[in-house]
């Protein structure tokens, strides 16, 4: 058995596969204060509701507070984790963008999955998990329902701010208008694509992961609108850093 | 005067910056620019003189990004708008 | 659906007249009305003296915003908008001032304005204004010669100013004093991002900082944001700041210290330099004949 653990800024997450690669049990938990004992928490979690014994179990740890977890193995950057669970889903060249609860990842691989470059943001909240919880939270919508809101929407408006602060006023000023919160959440989500696409063009095969477009699958559809074509989508997107993880401690 | 429209964030500075002493108010550059970056708008800071090349409002922001395929790897070739002026009143700062 | 929060950000509105002056003494009487993204200001000049202004959180919409800064500022001082020669629209919601004989941008009104207001020695202006943040380099006429202008992001505007406000339960008239009653100077909160900086303030205080060693890290980040804007236009004496963040005296000072210069004083109202450069640049147009 191979675990790996992928501490995220936002969720932990720890999946185990077997000598197939399969997933055999996985867990996710908030990250909160203690790096160090939300690894350990998500571990055992995802041990017990497989029925495992820690014993003989490999394990690689990785996300940004990849070296707080005292019990792996080896450690390996979230980047090439991603790569490593995307290329397994899709073997060929990739876009991989990963939009983390308080960053967004842009990688490309060429066909045999080695990374040829990447770029992240992680100095600006707009077009990560942050911006959405932040708008969330001014619009008093619980982040969880936002997606339902965004698809139940008919109309189209666009936002022209780029920062999330001024976001927050121009929906205000939006609301004052008078238009519907399912047609501003979706322009939101629209706004994170927005983001996205500025950071590098998209080329080629684009895989859309993360926790964030895990829980909010609209984000799929607008790319695809944006982009004019299919966006894979991996299964269970928030763990491919956790899968990539594990199949590094298998090897 | 020198106008810089433009930003800086994480990764870099990104301004184009159009000296309008230089600018002889030709709009060449806005006919060239592929992605429609710049416009002639009304010079406010000088009541007399003709309309003058701006970044649109709606550029600003995000320079880096749509300028990015006028901006060749080898550093060789030079960017349409730079290209078409021939005051040199034109400058890219990354 | 407007999230209920103590309004800690908002800050005192008001109008001001001339004790002294008379309207009807005027020869040419012009008008600026700078409608920014967060607050509007209406200013009335005869024969470029100032005669009234009124300051005022902007509304939703952009010509009663207008209408009503103007209003105000006009209000007990016996003359009628009718009487003005020549009004002039500046900032962002320059094109929605339905009377306004012309717009102008308010990079030139606040050089303009900060010329008038800090005298002719003023080469360097930094505007801090509520969603944006300019710097300005001009001349002796307070013509500009050099700009740039930061509008994509709240780090260094007065927005960002007011989010802390709410975060922190603090007034926002008293930031600036605040800021300096600490023991000493704490490293700056390291995150550009209002967004992340917030995350990070509110790390700090869970840690037991106090609020003000807090607000003082803010203070100092929001500095350096507009420190950097200035670095790349380049410095050049006298320096001097307007908009709504130069009455923050923590932000000021830590500019000062950043920047080693002394930010020019001034006893007027630092939040209306760009609807007096609109009025000004009225009484320009009107001598010139084109009013």
């Amino acid at each position: 058995m191979f675990a790996g653990i992928d501490v995220g800024a936002s969720a932990t997450k720890c999946m185990i596969v077997d000598e197939s690669k399969n997933e055999v049990a996985s867990a996710v938990r908030r990250t909160g204060m203690s790096l160090r004992k939300v690894a350990d928490e998500v571990y055992k979690e995802a041990l017990s509701g497989a029925g495992l014994e820690p014993d003989g179990i490999k394990v690689v740890a990785t996300g940004f507070g990849r070296k707080n977890v005292d019990f792996a193995d080896s450690i390996r950057t979230e980047i090439s984790c991603h790569c490593k669970g995307c290329y397994h889903h899709f073997p060929r060249a990739l876009t991989i963008v990963d939009i983390g609860g308080q960053d967004t990842k842009l990688i490309r691989t060429n066909v045999e999955g080695k990374i040829i470059d990447f770029k992240m943001n992680r100095k600006c909240a707009a077009g990560t998990g942050a911006f959405l919880e932040e708008i969330a939270r001014r619009m008093d919508v619980p982040l969880e329902e936002m997606n339902g809101l965004a698809l139940s929407s008919e109309r189209e408006i666009e936002i022209g701010s780029y920062c999330t602060v001024f976001t927050a006023t121009e929906i205000l000023s939006k609301i004052r208008e008078g238009e519907k919160q399912k047609d501003i959440v979706r322009a939101v989500f629209g706004s994170v694509i927005k983001r996205i696409q500025e950071m590098n063009p998209l080329i080629g095969d684009v895989v859309l992961t993360g926790g964030v477009v895990a829980h909010n699958e609209i984000l799929f559809d607008l790319l695809e609108e944006a982009l004019g074509r299919e966006v894979l989508k991996p299964p269970k997107p928030q763990f491919t850093g956790a899968f990539g993880a594990a199949l590094y401690a298998m090897m | 005067m020198k106008a810089n429209y433009g930003y800086k964030d994480g990764s870099g500075e990104y301004f184009i910056t159009i000296d309008t002493d230089k600018c002889n108010c030709c709009e060449e550059c806005v006919k060239v620019c592929p992605a429609g970056v710049l416009e002639m708008v009304p010079n406010d800071f000088d009541i007399e003189a003709d309309d003058m090349p701006a970044v649109t409002e709606k550029e600003r922001w995000k320079i880096k990004y749509t300028c990015a395929p006028c901006k060749p790897v080898d550093k060789e070739s030079t960017p349409p708008c730079i290209e078409a002026c021939k005051e040199d009143a034109i400058e890219h700062s990354w | 659906m407007e999230k209920k929060e103590s309004e800690y950000w908002r800050w005192k509105e008001y109008n001001w007249k001339s004790p002294e002056l008379n309207w009807e003494d005027f020869e040419i009487i012009t008008a600026g009305v700078d409608i920014g993204s967060v607050s509007s200001q209406a200013v009335v000049m005869g024969d470029g003296e100032l005669f009234a202004y009124s300051n005022m959180r902007t509304g939703s919409d952009s010509p009663e915003s207008a209408r009503n800064a103007m209003d105000w500022a006009l209000k007990d001082t016996g003359m009628s908008l009718d009487k003005i020669r020549y009004v002039v629209g500046t900032g962002y919601g320059r094109v929605n001032v339905p009377f306004a004989n012309k717009a102008i941008t308010e990079i030139a009104c606040h050089a303009r304005g900060a010329n008038w207001m800090y005298g002719p020695s003023v080469r360097t202006v930094l505007d801090m204004g509520g969603q944006d943040c300019k710097a300005i380099r001009c001349d002796e006429r307070g013509k500009v010669t050099a700009f740039l202008m930061n509008d994509k992001c709240a780090a260094g505007t007065g927005r960002g100013m007011e989010v802390f406000a709410d975060l922190l339960g603090v007034h926002i008239q008293d930031i600036g004093e605040l800021s300096f009653e600490i023991d000493e100077e704490p490293p700056e909160v390291s995150s550009t991002c209002v967004v992340f900086a917030k995350a990070e303030a509110s790390q700090l205080l869970r840690e037991g900082w106090p609020k003000n060693k807090v607000i003082a890290a803010y203070c100092a980040a929001m500095a350096h944001r507009v420190f950097t804007l200035i670095e790349r236009l380049g410095m050049e004496k006298e320096f001097a700041i307007t908009g709504g963040i130069a009455k923050n005296v923590g932000v000021v000072k830590r500019i000062e210290r950043e920047l080693k210069i002394e930010a020019l004083k001034t006893e007027k109202d630092t939040q209306i330099a760009g609807a007096v450069g609109g009025a000004l640049f009225g009484k320009t147009l009107v001598e010139k004949g084109k009013g």
